[in-house]
């Protein structure tokens, strides 16, 4: 193991924790992702020392840790911390480098952000209070059609006829595919509704510029998402190679560019 | 570990005047409602005020009240006991949580002033410049209290306040004079009403000028400051006590500008703040941008009680010009030209709106003003759902991150 510089992200999120190390060139050299839990601080330790074993590095080799997302106050290790609006933004403008529209669909909310040409952040918007367009609304779906979360992407794409839900809201969603079971609508069409949902509620946040990028863990779990949004706003959509990691991601280079 | 920023704010001497004012005006209120005189009437924040007092009336504001609720987060378990008379969830909260309080027998006047309940009204004077709600909520206590509810009704989404408007108003306005002396068992005196409107005018004067101490760098007071200053400027317009206690306030603020103080430490973001404020969470957001350096120095809230239209040589007309100016009675090409004024003055960097639930009056974030105005002064704004007085529709967290990740944006961008 030889000693070499690195920067860490890690982004504790509601519902899941990235930690993401760079060498000095910015590559992206260790990742891990856990369940947060309810002890953020342990799970960020946890994820950190699983992403320096995959790094091959050392705690003593980290120059700066910045940490982001919900949890971002309780990394013991996080020399200080930045939002993941700001995380998110600079994650993605490293792979990205053009005026951009980040859509993130993470567990618990969404974001949308957009950037100009020099990656500088000219507006962002959370979804508001619900569940509706987040991981949280697939999850109760997938409960509610009792079916696996991670089958939810192959049986959407299996879909030939899908099931349209109009409700903002996630309980009168649930009643609403109860009623598309009692009336024998196929389980992969009302997938394929339940995907088309959350989309929908994605786009009415915003108004999208030229270039899409998508990230998130629903994305990275469900790329279908991808195919589907692409069908509906008429263009291909920039997805980086670790889409769940973009705020982790964002967090390092923070912490590279504050160390210089 | 990263750490919450400290957070420093300088405490403005002049509140505690402020605090004994409110004091003495609740203790008023509570001695004639418990004597019967003199005679009560209620009236809504931006309503005639100067004639209810120039007719001998101690004034009543419900609003103020509702707003102490919120303010000491009684508002949010209350709320459900008017939701349960069948006033909606999604109405004012002002009203449901003044009402729930009415109905549940509690009252922060209690813990503040050991003052046990609301003053009775003798008579309920509205102006619907401002929303519907008040007449809804206005008439379930006159109901109650068996007490005639009167009022003006304004035009609303008003572009140019013109002559027949104001007509029209200042007829409504005249026309209240007897129905009131009914109530009062006194004759109209026109020679009081200007002397009232003078005094109300010169509060308005003054409140306008402490409000404009703000355009300094660093601004010498916060619109979390003026949000509980303000006060005199709402219940005691028309009287020479409120002139008195402002005079104060305002050399104070003269005072910290002299010296450079700034109510923020290091201020470096000034900030706009477009709509109510969250009652219950004043000092949270108060701490909140102070951490981050940002003032949040201006507002048009605080700024809705400058009435500049006024003038005792013509009271009738003046007042009802007064209270049509206002923002909240305007379209929204007149709203937006008034913030741009504003941000002009204040030589702000960013706007919040704040889109309360319970308040589409005073919610100017939902025909798309922000995108309108931002493309036109390329100064930004960020929108946080929220409400005035529910404190079941905000999320703390999702607060903070917006609010955090603002200034971050305001800050690379520099
Ligand atoms: S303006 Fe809004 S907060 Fe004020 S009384 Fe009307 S509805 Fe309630």
């Amino acid at each position: 193991m030889t000693s070499k510089p690195i920067y860490v992200g890690a982004d504790v999120g509601a519902s899941r924790t990235k930690v993401a190390i760079l060498d000095g060139d910015k590559n992206l050299i260790g990742r891990a992702v856990r369940k947060s839990g309810t002890d953020f601080t342990a799970t960020a330790a946890e994820c950190l020392a699983a992403s320096l074993r995959m790094a091959r590095a050392a705690e003593g080799d980290i120059v700066n840790a910045i940490s982001t997302g919900y949890g971002r106050k309780n990394v013991a290790f996080a020399r200080d911390s930045r939002t993941e609006i700001s995380c998110h933004a600079s994650g993605c403008y490293l792979y990205f480098p053009q005026p951009i529209t980040i859509i993130d669909i993470g567990g618990q909310d969404n974001k949308i952000i957009k950037l100009d040409e020099a990656g500088r952040r000219t507006s962002f918007k959370m979804n508001r209070k619900c569940a509706a367009g987040t991981g949280a609304f697939l999850e109760e779906m997938s409960a509610r059609l009792d079916i696996p979360l991670e089958n939810m992407d192959g049986l959407a794409r299996q879909s030939a006829n899908m099931v349209k839900l109009g409700s903002f809201c996630t309980v009168f969603s649930a009643t609403e595919v109860l009623e598309n079971i009692r009336h024998g609508q196929k389980i992969e069409d009302i997938v394929k509704g339940v995907f088309f949902s959350v989309i929908k509620r994605v786009l009415e946040m915003d108004s999208l510029t030229a270039h899409v990028v998508m990230t998130g863990g629903v994305v990275a779990h469900n790329p279908y998402l991808v195919k589907m949004t692409e069908e509906m706003i008429g263009r291909r959509i920039l997805v980086p190679e670790h889409p769940q990691f973009t705020g982790a991601i964002g967090a390092a280079l923070y912490a590279m560019n504050r160390d210089q | 570990m990263p750490e919450e920023k400290q957070v420093v704010r300088k405490k403005i001497a002049a509140a505690a005047e402020v605090a004994k004012f409110m004091a003495e005006y609740y203790l008023e209120l509570d001695k004639a409602a418990k004597a019967g005189e003199p005679k009560i009437a209620w009236c809504t924040s931006v309503g005639p005020a100067e004639i209810l007092r120039a007719m001998g009336f101690l004034v009543y504001f419900p609003e103020t009240h509702s707003a102490m609720l919120g303010a000491t987060r009684m508002a949010t378990d209350l709320i459900p006991e008017a939701n349960a008379l069948g006033y909606s969830p999604d109405i004012c909260s002002y009203l449901t949580a003044d009402i729930g309080a009415f109905l549940r027998g509690v009252t922060p006047l209690a813990k503040a002033f050991n003052i046990d309940r609301i003053p009775k009204p003798d008579v309920l004077v509205f102006n619907t410049n401002q929303c519907r709600d008040v007449q809804d909520w206005f008439s379930w206590y006159g109901a109650r209290f068996k007490a005639p509810v009167i009022g003006i009704h304004t035009h609303r989404g008003v572009q140019k306040v013109t002559e027949s408007h104001v007509d029209s108003i200042a007829k409504q306005m005249q026309a209240l004079i007897e129905p009131l002396e009914q109530v009062s068992g006194a004759q109209f005196d026109l020679n009081e009403l200007k002397r009232v409107v003078e005094l109300s005018r010169a509060c308005s004067d003054i409140w306008k000028k402490i409000l404009d101490t703000a355009a300094a760098a660093p601004a010498p007071l916060t619109f979390f400051d003026g949000t509980t200053l303000m006060g005199p400027a709402v219940v005691g317009r028309g009287t020479q006590k409120a002139l008195d206690v402002y005079k104060i306030l305002l050399a104070e603020l003269e005072e910290r500008i002299r010296n450079g103080e700034g109510a923020v430490e290091d201020e470096r973001y000034r900030i706009y703040w477009e709509g109510m404020p969250v009652w219950g969470r004043l000092s949270a957001h108060s701490k909140l941008f102070a951490g981050l350096h940002a003032n949040v120095l201006a507002s048009t809230y605080c700024n809705s009680w400058i009435f500049s239209a006024l003038d005792p040589e013509d009271p009738f007309t003046s007042m009802a010009r007064a209270y049509t100016e206002l923002f909240i009675v305007r379209s929204d090409e007149a709203k937006e030209k008034y913030i741009k004024d504003m941000l002009d003055f204040f030589k702000v960097d960013g706007i919040i709106y704040h889109d309360a639930k319970t308040c589409p009056n005073n919610s100017n974030c939902r025909y798309g003003m922000p995108q309108r105005l931002e493309k036109e002064t390329g100064i930004p704004s960020l929108t946080i759902p929220g409400d005035l007085n529910d404190l079941r529709l905000l999320s703390d967290e999702q607060t903070k991150t917006n609010v955090e990740a603002f200034i971050e944006q305001l800050e690379e961008n520099r």
